[in-house]
């Protein structure tokens, strides 16, 4: 396993209290645990994988999701057994799409 | 609108199950409460540690309610993932709800976790077992591609009721486990016909292992579960008995002496009068229900 850790700041979209759990651990697939957590503004990407040694390819997916949600207080945290960036991308996606408050 | 339960994930089929808005997560996966033994063989863990359980309302009724993720390692009964459903069943005693529903889907014990798991699935078989003797009824429901095997298939026949869909697939051993342990000859676990013949919903329902037989829908099996649980709570759940057992042990002797020398499941539903039973696995639910009333082995609660 490698556990990798992200943090990107000055977000400026809030996220809904309730967390959103999306995906499940199988193979070549992950889960997502979003949480609205107080972090000044950042947004704190923490994952941890079965396959060692992709840390500058999650950094170059977990990169262009911030620059397309720009979350502020939110934490992700990431279960993962080998799914591909674009898994990747689309889990992250449809955590966020469930726990972005209307209108933000 | 019809969705498949077969495809849907745990936390999906729990949702589906319940009335809507009702479900309240306990442990949700927020908490973080994951199996202390994955991480120190470097596996990776999940936060729900692969079985979603909580409480809500089923048809206006309370009931408590868990479902395991068949993706996440097989569905495997973990030291936590037990501790989740036997917690969860010893609160619906103490709260007096309507009744536990299951949705299994697991290969039963996980190994890796050697004799937790092990311990965990005795604990869960015991849970049940004192959930009906304080008359609180256990409907199983058994839907997932990955069946309900091991230990957790045992628990599944200790409830009051087993509602399963034709992919659901119930046994003790596997068929994997079967082919490595007895030869292929004795069981091709590669014959994918056959190991749905032998261990699918429809076998299941004729040889009188589950009460009901539903389609691969998310709303047949609520609907089944409602109904199953209005009828318990219409007659009370039955107590288990000695007379009950000995009743069932007969049941299960004269199964195995009318059709131990079968060589394929279609011999047996043969000998039980089905006409065509080589039509058996095209027929859709419905018509096969009718097919197979009056000839079927009734189901023993």
């Amino acid at each position: 396993m490698e556990t990798l850790n992200f943090r990107f700041e000055q977000g400026r979209r809030r996220l809904k209290a309730a967390p959103e759990l999306v995906g499940v651990v199988s193979s070549g697939n992950l889960e997502v645990l979003i949480e609205n957590v107080d972090l000044k503004g950042a947004c704190a990407i923490e994952i941890k994988t079965a396959a060692r040694g992709f840390g500058a390819i999650w950094e170059a997916v977990v990169g262009d999701f911030q620059q397309r949600w720009q979350l502020a207080d939110a934490r992700i945290s990431i279960n993962d057994m080998g799914a591909t960036p674009a898994v990747v991308s689309l889990r992250l996606d449809q955590a966020v799409e469930a726990m972005v408050e209307e209108g933000a | 609108m019809s969705a498949s339960y077969l495809e849907a994930t745990a936390r999906e089929r729990i949702l589906a199950l319940l009335d809507a808005g009702s479900f309240n997560e306990l442990l949700p996966p927020a908490q973080r409460v994951v199996s202390p033994h994955l991480g120190q063989l470097d596996a990776p863990v999940s936060f729900d540690d692969g079985v979603t359980i909580g409480e809500g309302l089923l048809g206006g009724r309370p009931v408590m309610a868990a479902a395991q993720e068949g993706g996440f390692m097989g569905g495997a009964v973990g030291e936590v993932h037990g501790a989740k459903l036997v917690g969860l069943i010893k609160r619906a005693i103490r709260k007096q709800v309507a009744g536990v529903v299951l949705l299994l889907e697991t290969g039963g014990v996980r190994l890796h976790e050697a004799n937790a798991g092990l311990i965990a699935v005795s604990e869960v078989m015991r849970a049940v077992l004192e959930a009906r003797a304080a008359g609180i009824p256990v409907i199983v429901l058994v839907g997932g591609a990955n069946g309900c095997f091991g230990g957790m298939g045992i628990v599944a026949r200790c409830a009051n009721t087993v509602i399963m869909s034709e992919e659901g697939r119930l046994a003790m051993s596997g068929p994997e486990v079967i082919e490595t342990a007895n030869g292929v000859e004795e069981f091709d676990s590669r014959d994918r016909a056959l190991v749905w013949r032998t261990t699918g919903g429809k076998h299941r329902y004729l040889i009188g292992d589950c009460q009901q037989l539903v389609g691969d829908d998310t709303e047949a099996f609520r609907q089944a579960a409602m109904d199953a649980l209005t009828a318990l709570a219409q007659s009370g759940a039955p107590e288990l008995t000695l007379a009950a057992l000995e009743s069932e042990q007969e049941m299960l002797r004269r199964r195995i002496a009318t059709f131990g020398h079968a060589e394929d499941p279609m011999d047996i539903w043969a000998e039980l009068g089905v006409e065509r039973p080589e039509t058996v696995p095209m027929l859709e639910a419905a018509a096969f229900t009718a097919m197979a009333q009056g000839l079927r082995i009734p189901f023993k609660a």
